[in-house]
């Protein structure tokens, strides 16, 4: 962004605009010729559909804004009137409500293919640590939208939510007074989670934007985890990439249209089709599938830490959760430090994607042990047990088997260019296909 | 990759719908055979109709659907004049007039239905516990038109061991059984102008639709415009793949 050199444009309007502000320059050069590698999967095509989520959560966010009522009397009736008064309501908000879903799916895919290929290394840590935060805003403002339609989960899962706070030390009865305005949830509560809902994914675009720029400084990983030796080993972005994104994204688009419009209530709770009462708790309290493996967790601390022989306790078995719940998330901001194996990517490192794909199984088994009723059963066991497992196995391979692989694990060898692998790649399609 | 990733996509669509599946209460409720059911299902008119006489006749009395105004009902395919003409049977409150005062008049197509209590406290003095609204009832419950079948057609006598208090009665398919609203409907309690036969079941499938269609009542229009939106991104994606292999084939 700096006043490098500019080939002038031959449209006089641009090249007017672009000597004076070098907007067209800076597109052309990191989207137009930006060099990529060519060994693209496609699992790097999440980062465009994130951001395509990201402004479609803007756009039609701000449109249900314009007929939205942020009060507790009048919030659930509001989008029931949007859903059926409004011209094109209903669409505009199963978009909405199926597009936070869709946004974290892309989100999860994105920040496993990172894990799984190393991205967070060298070069790449603060582009890591960028994204680690854009995570923790999309979660705080879809918790937060969630509380918006006003209906029993809204005011439950919040409730839920926001009295972890209070298990903080000295503080935490005040902060969870700040997050209500009051001593419940209630009206302050809503007011501030629209003002804050309406602010946060702001934020993310802003944040979003300096993820991009680094990204744009240190360039893409690839499959292979290996740096970029030259020319031969990338193509331009413009229109390989841009081209192989729009497809991938239509793709996409096709599964987030069948929840749209076949099955739109799918990822959702009935109970939230239910106006908010204080004065009846619904049976099961969940949150939306996208916090459940981090609820499971939350719920897996169920004993406290006591000082032998005394009655003192250090940590109590609700403040224990917390600390588990966000600890979960905030290890992904020292991934680059646990892992210090110099190779990046789990083809070349055949242990650690072991360990990974279990971790990956681990999550979602989590997810599964989050959506049940605390006093689940499997296999004649408590469903608890088995979640403090799944919970123990996620810490310990952030905390004790990547730092210990760092050290030990050999890996193989890696090739020496991109272009070679692929050259070799294709070479051996080319035979099986002649055999 | 492709094959990975669909085969997660999978595992964890089925492991997280299982759950909302399993904890809808007792038992599951019967499996009706509902026409708007599937990618192009659409609503029976005349089972909308029919259903909206059981509403008006037998549930308004103590079930609101404040949700629902005339208007939408020429959805069932009544016409203007026989939309006015429902709503001109319901008197609503109005005003204040030039005196300040105010007044009731017949119900407008552009009215909503009127409530039969006039808050909540009045619905639950009246009946123990307060009937919930019906607008968005297939919505709200698990399993869906399903569960309100259910509830209309699973009264029972109680088990001996566990005698009910007064007000209470015992339904198959209410979470715990217990439910405070008697068993609203019998055979031949409404009578069909179209000769359909007046059954318990009959009744309670047209109830449900029409309460379906209460909660919902774009799912037509939703469903046709995701034909074509799918029809419109899968040519889009198709030739969108045919370009990706173009712009590629000397790439390698
Ligand atoms: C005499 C008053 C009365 C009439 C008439 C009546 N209901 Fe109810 N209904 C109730 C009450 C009271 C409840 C609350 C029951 C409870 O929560 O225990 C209820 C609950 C329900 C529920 C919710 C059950 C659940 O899952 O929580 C449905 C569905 C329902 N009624 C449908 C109907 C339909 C359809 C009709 C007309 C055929 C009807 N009711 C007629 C009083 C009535
Ligand atoms: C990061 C992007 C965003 C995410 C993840 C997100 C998430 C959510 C979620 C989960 C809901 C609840 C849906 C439901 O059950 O109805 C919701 C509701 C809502 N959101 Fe957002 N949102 C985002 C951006 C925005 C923006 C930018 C605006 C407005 C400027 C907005 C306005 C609203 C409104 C008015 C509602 C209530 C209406 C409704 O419930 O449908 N959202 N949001």
């Amino acid at each position: 962004m700096g006043h490098g050199e500019r080939t002038a444009f031959e449209n006089p309007v641009i090249e007017w605009i672009d000597s004076r502000l070098p907007i067209f320059t800076m597109m052309q050069k990191e989207y137009g010729v930006f060099p990529t590698p060519k060994n693209f999967n496609y699992f790097w095509n999440f980062g465009a559909i994130a951001m395509f989520m990201l402004v479609t959560m803007i756009v039609t966010g701000i449109v249900l804004a314009m007929h939205y009522t942020a009060n507790t009397h009048l919030a659930f009736d509001s989008v029931e009137r949007i859903m059926r008064d409004v011209n094109g309501g209903w669409l505009l908000r199963y978009i909405h409500m199926n597009g936070a879903s869709f946004f974290f799916i892309a989100v999860y895919i994105h920040i496993f293919r990172g894990m799984y290929y190393g991205s967070y290394k060298r070069p790449r840590e603060l582009l890591w640590i960028l994204g680690v935060a854009i995570f923790l805003l999309m979660m705080a403002t879809a918790f937060i939208g969630y509380v918006l339609p006003w209906g029993q989960m809204s005011l439950w899962g919040a409730t839920v939510i926001t009295n972890l706070f209070s298990a903080i030390p000295l503080v935490g009865d005040s902060i969870v007074t700040l997050l209500w305005g009051g001593f419940s949830v209630d009206n302050p509560t809503l007011t501030r989670f629209f003002a804050l809902h309406y602010l946060l994914p702001f934020v993310i675009f802003a944040v979003v934007f300096i993820h991009v720029w680094a990204l744009h400084i240190t360039g893409s990983n690839n499959p292979l985890g290996i740096d970029t030796k030259g020319p031969q080993d990338t193509v331009p972005f413009n229109p390989y990439y841009t081209i192989k994104d729009s497809f991938g994204l239509v793709v996409f688009l096709m599964l987030y249209a069948l929840f749209i419009f076949f099955m739109p209530n799918a990822l959702g709770h009935p109970d939230n089709y239910t106006p908010a009462n204080p004065l009846v708790t619904p049976a099961h309290i969940v949150p939306e599938w996208y916090f459940l493996p981090f609820y499971a967790i939350l719920r897996a601390i169920t004993f406290s830490i006591d000082i032998p022989f005394t009655d003192i306790t250090i940590i109590t078995a609700k403040l224990g959760g917390v600390i588990a719940m966000f600890g979960s998330i905030l290890l992904w901001f020292v991934l680059p430090w646990l892992d210090s194996h110099p190779i990046r990517s789990a083809k070349f490192r055949p242990v650690f994607r072991y360990f990974f794909l279990l971790l990956l199984a681990d999550f979602i088994f989590l997810g599964y042990v989050g959506s049940q009723p605390a006093d689940a059963t499997m296999f004649g066991l408590p469903l608890s047990v088995f979640g403090l497992g799944a919970t123990a196995y996620y810490f310990a391979f952030f905390i004790v088997i990547l730092p210990w692989l760092s050290k030990h694990e050999k890996g193989r060898e890696l090739p020496a260019s991109i272009h070679e692998a692929v050259l070799a790649k294709n070479k051996k399609k080319a035979v099986e296909i002649s055999e | 990759m492709k094959k990975t990733l669909l085969s997660l996509l999978a595992v964890v669509t089925c492991a997280y719908s299982a759950p909302a599946l399993a904890s809808g209460g007792t038992e599951a409720p019967p499996h009706v055979h509902w026409e708007f059911s599937g990618p192009f299902g659409t609503y029976d008119r005349a089972a909308l109709q029919r259903g909206l006489k059981i509403y008006r006749e037998v549930c308004s009395s103590c079930h609101a659907v404040k949700h629902l105004a005339f208007r939408n009902l020429t959805d069932l395919g009544y016409n203007e004049e026989q939309v006015k003409a429902i709503a001109a049977e319901y008197t609503v409150t109005d005003g204040p007039d030039e005196d300040g005062e105010m007044f009731e008049r017949p119900a407008r197509p552009s009215d909503r239905f009127p409530s039969p209590y006039p808050n909540e406290n009045a619905a639950k003095a009246a009946n123990g516990v307060a009937p919930p609204d019906l607008s968005l009832i297939v919505k709200a419950r698990h399993h869906g038109a399903n569960h309100v079948f259910g509830i209309l057609t699973g009264y029972e006598e109680a088990p001996e061991d566990h005698p009910l208090a007064d007000g209470q009665h015992w339904n198959k398919y209410m979470p715990g059984h217990v439910i405070a609203m008697a068993k609203p409907l019998s055979n031949g309690q409404v009578t069909y102008e179209d000769g359909t036969i007046e059954t318990v079941e009959q009744y309670a499938q047209d109830v449900a639709q029409f309460l379906a269609w209460a909660s919902e009542p774009d799912l037509e229009a939703r469903k046709r415009f995701g034909i074509s939106a799918l029809i419109f991104l899968a040519v889009f994606a198709g030739v969108m793949y045919r370009l990706k292999k173009a712009v590629w084939k000397d790439v390698h």
